[in-house]
C-alpha cells in the first residue's frame, strides 16, 4: 500500500500545473476564487483554451477528441484545475450528453454533435425535471407524440439549470403513456431556437439567475434526434446519473474553498486578533478538515480501483453525501466568519467589473449568498437522502 | 411558577397577532423591502397607533409599563410574519438606552416619539472588526468645548438608513476592548460630518455604515461608564430577537409540514417517507427548546443586571442560533429544490432565521460568554 503518486504521475502534475500557470486567465481565476458572477463568456473563453490543448473532455475516448487519461490522471487534473481557480466545467454537453451519445447515439449524431461540444459551438442544458418529477424523476409527464418524421412535444421542465445560455436540450420525455413508468421514456436531443420553447428566469434565495423554467408548446423535433431505441431513454438516464454522481462529490472544490476559508479567517478579527487564531473557530476550521482528508482518502481509494477496471459503485453514493456535507460546512463557516457583516447583500459587488467602493473586503460579498445557494448541493444530482436510499438498497439490501 | 398569559398580555398578543396578519402578504413584504425605506412605513405607522411601540417604556413616560414578555410577544408575532420593520431596533434597543441613560430633558425629547413611532431610532455598536464584541470600540469621541466630537465608521447599523437619530457607542478613554471609556453619543444623522452609505441586507431589510468625521454627538448618560447599559440593553434586545427567532421558526415549520403533506414522489406524499418524518420531529424539538428559551430570556430581560441574567441571556442565543440554522436548513432540505426559489416564502424566513444569528452574537460568541462563566 503506498498513498503517494508515482514519478509518472507527479510529472502529469507538474505538466497540468504548468499549463495551468500559464494559460488560465488570472480575471477568470479571480472570479472563480472571490465568488463573482461568471458570464457566459467567462466559460466560453476557458473552454476555447481547453480545447485548444486537447483538455476540454479528458473522459472522451480518444478518436472524439477525448485524451488516454486513466482516473488518476483525470483525477489529478480536476484536482489541480480547482487548486488554480479555473472554473467548474460547465457539464451538461461535455460531461452528460456527450458519454450518452459516446455510448448510445448513432454514427450521424457523434459525428455532428461531438465537434460542436468540443468548438464550444454548442450550450447544452438538462431537461429532466419536473414540477411533479424530482427525486421521482421516473413519473415525467412531458409528452412526444410520433407524427410522421417528427415528435411532437408538449410539457414543462423546470430547474434548467443555465438554460438562458443553451443553445440545445436533452430532455427526457414520454413516449409511451401505456408503458409502465420507466418504459415509456425516451433521450430526445432538442433545438432551443425550435417554435414553441419558451425559457423563463427562476431566481434563487440568493438573488441569482442560475436556474430557468422550459416550457414546450407543440415543439416540432426531427425523429433523428432521438438517441438510442424509443422508449429505450431510461437506460441513457441511469448511465448519465452515475456519470453526473462521481463527480458530485467535488472534493477539489471543497480542498479549494477550505484554502480560501483559511485565508479569508486570516483576515477577519475577533478580540483583536486574526480569527485564525481563535481557538474556537480554529476548531471548528480544523474539524472540516479532517472530514474532507477522509473524504479524499476515499475519492482516492474509488479512483484507484476504477484505474484497476473497477466500477464506482454504491459508494460513489456515499461519497456524494460526504462531499457535499463538507462543502456545505465549509460555507457555513465562511458566512460566521463575517460576523455582523454577513448581513448586507451586495449584489453589485459580486460584479468583476465593479469599480465603486467596497464595503468590506473583496471576498465578503460572495459568502453569505453562497451559503445559502450551496444549500442545493445535497438537493440536485440525487437528493442526499435519495443517494442514502441507494446506499441502504444497493449496499445494506435492507 | 406559571407560564399562562395574563388576559391583557393575550389581548396584546391577539392585536399583534391580527395586526401582522392583515398587513403582512408575502407580496406586501417583497414590495415593503424593495422600497427606499427597506419596510412599510404604513406598518410602522399602524404599530405607533396600535400602541405597541410604547409598550414597554414606563407609564410615568407615555408607555404601559411592558416587560421582557410583552416585548416577546410582539416580537414573536413580528417574526411570523418575518416584519421587516426595526422595531426591536428602535424601541427595545435604543428606547432601552434613552430610558436607562438619558436625562429627563432627553427623555422627554426623544422617548415620546419613540414610543408614538414618530421617531424611528438606530443603533450603532458594531465596526469593522468588532465581531460581537460590544467593548471593542475604535470610534474616538473628543470633547471640544462644551461639544463631544466623533470620528470613526459604525457598521451594519439596521434601520439606521432611516433613523431620526442613532445611538452611537464611541471611546472618550482607554484602550480598543476596554470597557471602560466607551460612552454613547445621540446623533443627528443628518447633521455635518455624518455620512450613511445604505445597503439591503441578506433578509430583505435595510441598514447602512455610518462615518463620522467630525460629526456632533450629544451625550448619554456619563463619559466613558456606557458599557454596562450597552451590555445591559443589548441582552434586552437577544431576548426580543429570541422570540423574534421562535415566530419565524414556527412558521416555517408549518410551511414544511404542510408541503410533507401535500408534496408527492413516488406515488406517495413525502411526508410518507420516515426518514422525512424524523427529520421533521427534530425541527419541532428544536423549536420547543427554542421556546423554551425565549420565555427563559422574556422572563430575565428586565431583570436587574447580574452574572447570571447575563449568562442566561447567552445560553438562550446561543440555543436559538442553533436551533433557528438547524430549521432554516433542513426546510430547505426537505422541501427540496422549491425552496431554493425567492418566489418561496420559506427561502425567506430561512433567510432571516440565519441572519438573526449575525446580530448580537453568533452561537460561538455566546458559548464563550457561557463558558467563560462556568463554575464547577
Ligand atoms: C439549483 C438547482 C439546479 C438544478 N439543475 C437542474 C438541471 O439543470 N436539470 C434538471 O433536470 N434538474 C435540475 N435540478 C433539479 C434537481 O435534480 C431536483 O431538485 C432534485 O431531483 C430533487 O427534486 P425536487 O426538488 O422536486 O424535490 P422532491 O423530489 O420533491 O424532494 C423533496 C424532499 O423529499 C425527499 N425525498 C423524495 N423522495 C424520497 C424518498 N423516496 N425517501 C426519502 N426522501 C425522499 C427529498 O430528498 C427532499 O428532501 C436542479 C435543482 C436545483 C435546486
Amino acid at each position: 500500500m503506498d498513498i503517494h503518486f508515482t514519478p509518472e504521475q507527479l510529472a502529469f502534475r507538474d505538466e497540468v500545473r504548468e499549463f495551468l500557470k500559464q494559460e488560465l486567465p488570472a480575471d477568470i481565476a479571480a472570479k472563480v476564487k472571490l465568488g463573482k458572477h461568471m458570464a457566459k463568456e467567462d466559460h466560453e473563453r476557458w473552454q476555447k483554451i481547453l480545447s485548444a490543448k486537447g483538455w476540454y473532455a479528458p473522459g472522451w475516448p480518444v478518436e472524439h477528441g477525448g485524451t488516454d487519461w486513466g482516473p488518476v490522471e483525470k483525477h489529478i487534473f480536476d484536482e489541480e484545475s480547482a487548486a488554480y481557480g479555473a472554473p467548474r466545467l460547465v457539464p451538461f454537453g461535455v460531461n452528460m450528453v456527450a458519454p450518452v451519445i459516446i455510448k448510445f447515439g448513432s454514427e450521424e449524431q457523434k459525428r455532428h454533435y461531438l465537434p460542436r461540444i468540443l468548438s464550444g459551438e454548442d450550450w447544452w442544458c438538462q431537461g429532466y425535471s419536473e414540477p411533479g418529477a424530482g427525486s421521482d424523476l421516473a413519473s415525467l409527464k412531458t409528452r412526444a407524440v410520433r407524427d410522421g418524421d417528427h415528435y411532437i412535444v408538449n410539457g414543462q421542465k423546470t430547474w434548467t439549470t443555465l438554460g438562458q445560455h443553451a443553445n440545445w436540450i436533452f430532455c427526457l420525455v414520454r413516449t409511451d403513456p401505456e408503458a409502465q413508468q420507466q418504459r415509456g421514456i425516451s433521450f430526445l436531443l432538442i433545438d432551443m431556437a425550435t417554435p414553441g420553447i419558451t425559457v423563463r428566469p427562476i431566481y434563487t434565495l440568493d438573488g441569482d439567475h442560475e436556474v430557468n423554467e422550459v416550457f414546450f408548446d407543440d415543439v416540432k423535433v426531427p425523429v433523428e434526434n432521438l438517441v438510442g431505441e424509443e422508449n429505450k431513454g431510461w437506460t441513457c438516464a441511469k448511465y448519465l446519473l452515475t456519470h453526473e454522481r462521481t463527480g458530485l462529490a467535488g472534493i477539489g472544490a471543497s480542498k479549494a474553498a477550505m484554502r480560501h476559508l483559511k485565508r479569508v479567517a486570516t483576515k477577519q478579527q475577533k478580540n483583536g486578533k486574526p480569527l485564525i487564531e481563535d481557538t474556537l473557530f480554529r476548531t471548528q476550521i480544523a474539524e472540516v478538515e479532517m472530514e474532507l482528508m477522509a473524504a479524499e482518502m476515499s475519492t482516492l481509494r474509488i479512483v484507484a480501483a476504477a484505474s484497476e477496471g473497477g466500477v464506482p459503485g454504491a459508494e460513489s453514493s456515499i461519497l456524494k453525501v460526504q462531499g457535499t456535507e463538507i462543502r456545505q460546512a465549509i460555507t457555513n463557516l465562511l458566512r460566521k466568519a463575517l460576523g455582523p457583516y454577513a448581513l448586507p447583500f451586495l449584489p453589485e459587488e459580486l460584479d468583476y467589473e465593479y469599480d465603486g467602493d467596497v464595503l468590506l473586503e473583496d471576498y465578503s460579498p460572495a459568502l453569505a449568498s453562497s451559503y445559502f445557494n450551496m444549500r442545493k448541493l445535497s438537493i440536485f444530482g440525487g437528493s442526499n437522502e435519495i443517494q442514502k436510499n441507494i446506499v441502504s438498497k444497493m449496499i445494506l439490501e435492507l | 411558577m406559571d407560564f399562562k398569559l395574563t388576559e391583557e398580555q393575550q389581548m396584546l398578543q391577539e392585536t399583534a397577532e391580527r395586526l401582522v396578519r392583515d398587513a403582512y402578504t408575502f407580496t406586501k413584504r417583497e414590495h415593503a423591502s424593495k422600497s427606499e425605506a427597506g419596510f412599510s412605513t404604513e406598518f410602522w405607522k399602524q404599530l405607533g397607533e396600535l400602541g405597541l411601540t410604547a409598550i414597554p417604556f414606563p407609564e410615568e413616560l407615555g408607555g404601559f409599563g411592558g416587560s421582557g414578555i410583552e416585548n416577546m410577544l410582539i416580537m414573536q408575532e413580528l417574526g411570523k410574519g418575518i416584519c421587516l420593520e426595526p422595531f426591536m431596533e428602535s424601541v427595545i434597543l435604543a428606547g432601552g438606552l434613552i430610558t436607562q441613560l438619558g436625562s429627563e430633558a432627553q427623555k422627554e425629547e426623544l422617548l415620546a416619539g419613540i414610543a408614538s413611532g414618530e421617531l424611528q431610532a438606530a443603533v450603532a455598536l458594531d465596526e469593522l472588526h468588532s465581531h460581537y464584541d460590544l467593548s471593542h470600540v475604535t470610534t474616538t469621541a473628543t470633547q471640544q468645548g462644551s461639544d463631544w466630537v466623533l470620528n470613526g465608521r459604525k457598521g451594519v447599523v439596521i434601520g439606521g438608513h432611516t433613523a431620526g437619530k442613532i445611538l452611537v457607542s464611541a471611546r472618550n478613554a482607554g484602550d480598543t476592548c476596554d470597557q471602560q471609556g466607551i460612552s454613547l453619543f445621540i446623533v443627528d444623522p443628518n447633521s455635518a460630518g455624518v455620512t450613511r452609505r445604505t445597503y439591503a441586507t441578506v433578509d430583505g431589510r435595510k441598514g447602512c455604515e455610518l462615518f463620522l468625521d467630525n460629526a456632533k454627538g450629544e451625550l448619554l448618560g456619563t463619559a466613558g461608564g456606557a458599557y454596562d447599559a450597552i451590555s445591559y440593553q443589548a441582552g434586552r434586545a437577544i431576548a426580543a430577537l429570541c422570540a423574534e427567532a421562535v415566530g419565524a421558526m414556527r412558521v416555517l415549520c408549518d410551511i414544511t409540514l404542510d408541503y410533507l403533506k401535500t408534496r408527492k414522489q413516488f406515488g406517495v406524499v413525502i411526508g410518507k417517507f420516515q426518514v422525512l418524518q424524523h427529520r421533521m420531529v427534530d425541527m419541532v424539538s428544536a423549536l420547543e427548546r427554542a421556546t423554551s428559551m425565549a420565555i427563559l430570556a422574556a422572563c430575565l430581560a428586565d431583570d436587574e443586571d447580574s452574572a447570571e441574567r447575563s449568562a442566561k441571556l447567552s445560553a438562550a442565543k446561543f440555543m436559538v442560533n442553533r436551533a433557528a440554522r438547524y430549521v432554516a436548513e433542513e426546510s430547505i432540505q426537505l422541501h427540496g429544490g422549491i425552496a431554493m426559489t425567492w418566489e418561496y416564502s420559506g427561502a425567506h424566513y430561512a433567510k432571516r432565521l440565519v441572519m438573526i444569528s449575525h446580530q448580537l452574537g453568533d452561537d460561538d460568541h455566546h458559548l464563550e460568554a457561557y463558558a467563560a462563566q462556568l463554575s464547577a
